[in-house]
C-alpha cells in the first residue's frame, strides 16, 4: 500500500448505484502523488461516475476516499474549501461558463479563493492561457465562439488557475484531431513535470495512454480489474486488456517506440 | 515532496552591497497571497543588488513563481541587478517558461464608447426587427408548403403525432383552464352583482357574464394559458433538438423538419384550441351561475331560463372562431422561435422567454383587430 504520505487519492470500497443497478462495487484505488494515472475501460464501466465520486459530485453508498491525506467525509466547511483549492477538474467539454470570457472563466477560481490583487490575477489568468497553449486572442473571447480543442485548453487553464496538486480529466483529447491530441498529450507531460502534478485521467486515447501516463488502471465488472505500468497491461491476461491492448489500434500506437 | 512540507517563508539578509532573500518552503499559491505585498514594494536601498537564493526551496508553483518573476522584472526595469542563485532545474523551467508568456491579455471583449453603443443598438435593434419580419413571414410561407403538400399527399400527415399533441396541448391543460375560466365567471358575476344592485338590474348579470366570457375572456385566457404551456414546450423541444443537431440529422436522413415538427404542432393546436375555448366557455357560464346563486339568489332553472333568452348565438360564434387563428399563431411563434434556436442552451432559454411573450402579445393585438372588425360588420 502507498506510504499515506505519499498517497494523493485512496478509495476504499466505493459503491456506487443509480437507481438500484450498481455502477461500481466496493472499488479501491490507490493513486501516488505525482504521477500520472490512466484510467481506461469499456464504455459505462463507470471511470467518469469514479472520477466524479471522488470529487463528490455523485453520492456512493459506501466506503471512504482519502484525498491528499484527508478523508472527504470527516471534512468542515473550511478544509472542504482548502482541499478544493487542492485539485483541478477538466470535464468533457470544457464546461466553461458560458456567459464569461475565457479570461473571466479563468479568473474565478482565483477570485474565489485567493485573496491576490487584480494585477497579479490578471497576469496569472495570463499565464495559464500562455502555459495552456492558448492564443493570446482568445482571452476575451467566449467559450461559443472557440473551437472544441480550444475549449478544452481554456478549461485545463482554469482547472489548473490555483496551481492544484491533482488534476482531474476526463477524456481530454475526446473530439481532437490527432495533432491536437498530440500536442494537448506533451502540453499536460511537459507541465506535470515541471509543476510536480498528480493527474487522474480517464481517456480512450491509446496514443495519450502510451505518451503520458506512468500507470494505467482498467475499470470493468464494477471495480479495478488491474493496475500497472504498459509493459505490465501489455502481459495481461485478461480477454477485455488483451483486446484492448492487442488489438489493431493498441498496436498501431506502440508502433512508434518499437520502431 | 511530502504533505510535511514547510509552508514557505522569505528572509531578508541584508549587505553593503546587497540584499539577499532567502525563499524557502512550499513557495506556492498560498504562500504568494501571504508575501504579496511586501514583495510589491520590495526595493533594495541605494545601490544594493538583488540576489534571490532559492535553495531552500521544496516545491514552486507558477503563482509563487510569478511572484519572483514580477519583482525582478520590476526591479530590472529600475536598473537594479537581480540574480537567482541555486536554482533546480525544475525551478529554472518554470522560471523560464513563465519569463517567455505575455503577461497581458484582454479580459472582456473591448466596450465601443457609450454614445456609439446606443446608437449601433438602436441600429442593430432596427435591423433585427425588420429581419425577423422577414424570416417570420418566410417561416409562414414555408409552413403553408409543408401544409399544402401534406394536404396533397396526406400520407405525409403525421396522425401519430398530431394525436400526441393534442393530448399533450389539449387535454392535459383542461383542468387548470376549466379552473380559471370557472374563476373568471364567478369574479366577473360577482362585481356584475356589485354594480347592477344598485339599479335593481341584477338580473343581467346573466347577459354580462354571457357576453364577456363568450366573446372574449374564455377563449382570450385560453389562448394565454395555452401560449405558456405549449409554446413554450413547442420551443424548448424544437429547441433541443436544434442544439444536438437533430434537426439537421432529419435533413440529411431526408425528413423535412417542417413536416415532421412544425405541421403536426400546427394542426394539433388548431384543432385543440377551440374545444378548450369551449370547455372554458362552458366553465365560465357556470362560474357566472354559482355565484349568481350565491349572491343574487338567482336559481339555476331560473339562470338558465335567462340564458337561453339572451343568447346570442354569435356571442360563441364569435369566440370560438378566434380560437383557430389563436392557436396557428402561437404554433406558429413557438416552433418559429425553437427552429430559431443555435448554439447554446443559454440561447434556448431566452428564445422560450420570447416566444411566449411574442406570442401572447401577436393573440392580444389580434384579439383587438377581431374586436373592430365584428364591430364593424356588426356581428
Amino acid at each position: 500500500m502507498a506510504d499515506q504520505n505519499n498517497s494523493a487519492i485512496r478509495a476504499r470500497d466505493i459503491t456506487v448505484a443509480f437507481q438500484g443497478v450498481k455502477i461500481l462495487d466496493k472499488l479501491d484505488l490507490d493513486v501516488t502523488r505525482g504521477e500520472v494515472m490512466g484510467f481506461v475501460g469499456p464504455s459505462g464501466a463507470g471511470k467518469s461516475v469514479l472520477l466524479r465520486t471522488i470529487v463528490g459530485l455523485n453520492k456512493r453508498l459506501s466506503g471512504s476516499i482519502e484525498v491528499l491525506g484527508q478523508d472527504l467525509d470527516k471534512l468542515n466547511y473550511r478544509q472542504r474549501r482548502g482541499i478544493e483549492e487542492r485539485w483541478g477538474v477538466l470535464f468533457q467539454s470544457g464546461a466553461l461558463f458560458s456567459s464569461l470570457t475565457v479570461a473571466q472563466n479563468i479568473e474565478v477560481p482565483l477570485f474565489e479563493h485567493t485573496n491576490l490583487p487584480l494585477d497579479v490575477i490578471e497576469e496569472i489568468c495570463a499565464l495559464k492561457i500562455g502555459l495552456v497553449g492558448l492564443p493570446r486572442e482568445a482571452a476575451s473571447k467566449y467559450p461559443m465562439e472557440l473551437s472544441g480543442g480550444m475549449r478544452k485548453r481554456a478549461g485545463l487553464a482554469r482547472a489548473l488557475a490555483l496551481d492544484p496538486e491533482i488534476v482531474f480529466l476526463d477524456e481530454p483529447t475526446a473530439g481532437l484531431d490527432p495533432i491536437g491530441a498530440a500536442a494537448f498529450d506533451e502540453l499536460l507531460r511537459s507541465l506535470q513535470g515541471s509543476l510536480g502534478l498528480t493527474v487522474f485521467m480517464v481517456t480512450h486515447d491509446l496514443d495519450s495512454l502510451h505518451a503520458v501516463c506512468d500507470r494505467i488502471a482498467v475499470l470493468g465488472d464494477k471495480h479495478v480489474i488491474v493496475t500497472g505500468s504498459m509493459a505490465e497491461m501489455l502481459e495481461q491476461e485478461h480477454p477485455w486488456i488483451r483486446d484492448y491492448f492487442h488489438g489493431p489500434r493498441g498496436r498501431a500506437a506502440r508502433r512508434p517506440e518499437n520502431a | 515532496m511530502t504533505s510535511a512540507a514547510r509552508e514557505g517563508w522569505l528572509e531578508r539578509i541584508e549587505a553593503p552591497d546587497s540584499l539577499t532573500l532567502n525563499l524557502g518552503g512550499r513557495w506556492d499559491m498560498r504562500c504568494a497571497q501571504r508575501y504579496e505585498k511586501e514583495l510589491r514594494h520590495l526595493k533594495p536601498a541605494g545601490t544594493q543588488a538583488l540576489r534571490v537564493d532559492f535553495a531552500a526551496i521544496e516545491s514552486l508553483d507558477t503563482a509563487g513563481a510569478w511572484l519572483i518573476i514580477r519583482l525582478a522584472q520590476r526591479l530590472r526595469a529600475e536598473g537594479i541587478d537581480v540574480a537567482f542563485d541555486n536554482l533546480h532545474a525544475a525551478q529554472a523551467d518554470i522560471l523560464e517558461r513563465l519569463t517567455k508568456i505575455n503577461s497581458h491579455v484582454e479580459i472582456e471583449p473591448p466596450r465601443p464608447n457609450a454614445l456609439v453603443a446606443i446608437v449601433a443598438l438602436v441600429g442593430k435593434s432596427a435591423i433585427d426587427i425588420g429581419l425577423e419580419v422577414m424570416e417570420g413571414v418566410a417561416f409562414l410561407g414555408l409552413t403553408v408548403v409543408s401544409l399544402a403538400r401534406a394536404v396533397v399527399r396526406p400520407k405525409l400527415f403525421r396522425v401519430p403525432a398530431i394525436f400526441y399533441h393534442m393530448e399533450q396541448a389539449g387535454l392535459n391543460a383542461i383542468p387548470i383552464i376549466a379552473l380559471i375560466a370557472f374563476l373568471i365567471g364567478l369574479v366577473i358575476a360577482y362585481q356584475g352583482a356589485v354594480q347592477l344592485r344598485q339599479f335593481g338590474a341584477e338580473i343581467f348579470v346573466v347577459d354580462m357574464v354571457a357576453v364577456s366570457v363568450l366573446r372574449e375572456l374564455a377563449i382570450l385566457l385560453t389562448a394565454i394559458v395555452v401560449a405558456g404551456r405549449s409554446g413554450s414546450a413547442f420551443t424548448a423541444q424544437i429547441g433541443a433538438m436544434k442544439i444536438n443537431e437533430e434537426v439537421d440529422a432529419m435533413r440529411t436522413i431526408g425528413l423535412d423538419p417542417m413536416q415532421v415538427l412544425v405541421v403536426p404542432r400546427l394542426i394539433a393546436l388548431m384543432i385543440v384550441l377551440p374545444l378548450l375555448g369551449f370547455v372554458a366557455d362552458v366553465m365560465g357560464l357556470i362560474g357566472g351561475g354559482v355565484m349568481a346563486m350565491i349572491e343574487l339568489g338567482i336559481s339555476p332553472s331560473q339562470y338558465i331560463d335567462r340564458l337561453s333568452q339572451s343568447f346570442a348565438p354569435w356571442s360563441l360564434g364569435t369566440g370560438l372562431l378566434k380560437a383557430p387563428v389563436f392557436a396557428a399563431i402561437i404554433a406558429l411563434t413557438s416552433c418559429y422561435m425553437g427552429m430559431k434556436v443555435t448554439g447554446s442552451s443559454e440561447n434556448l432559454g431566452k428564445l422560450t422567454t420570447r416566444s411566449v411573450v411574442h406570442a401572447i402579445f401577436a393573440v392580444i393585438v389580434v384579439d383587438a383587430m377581431f374586436s373592430v372588425f365584428f364591430a364593424y360588420i356588426g356581428i
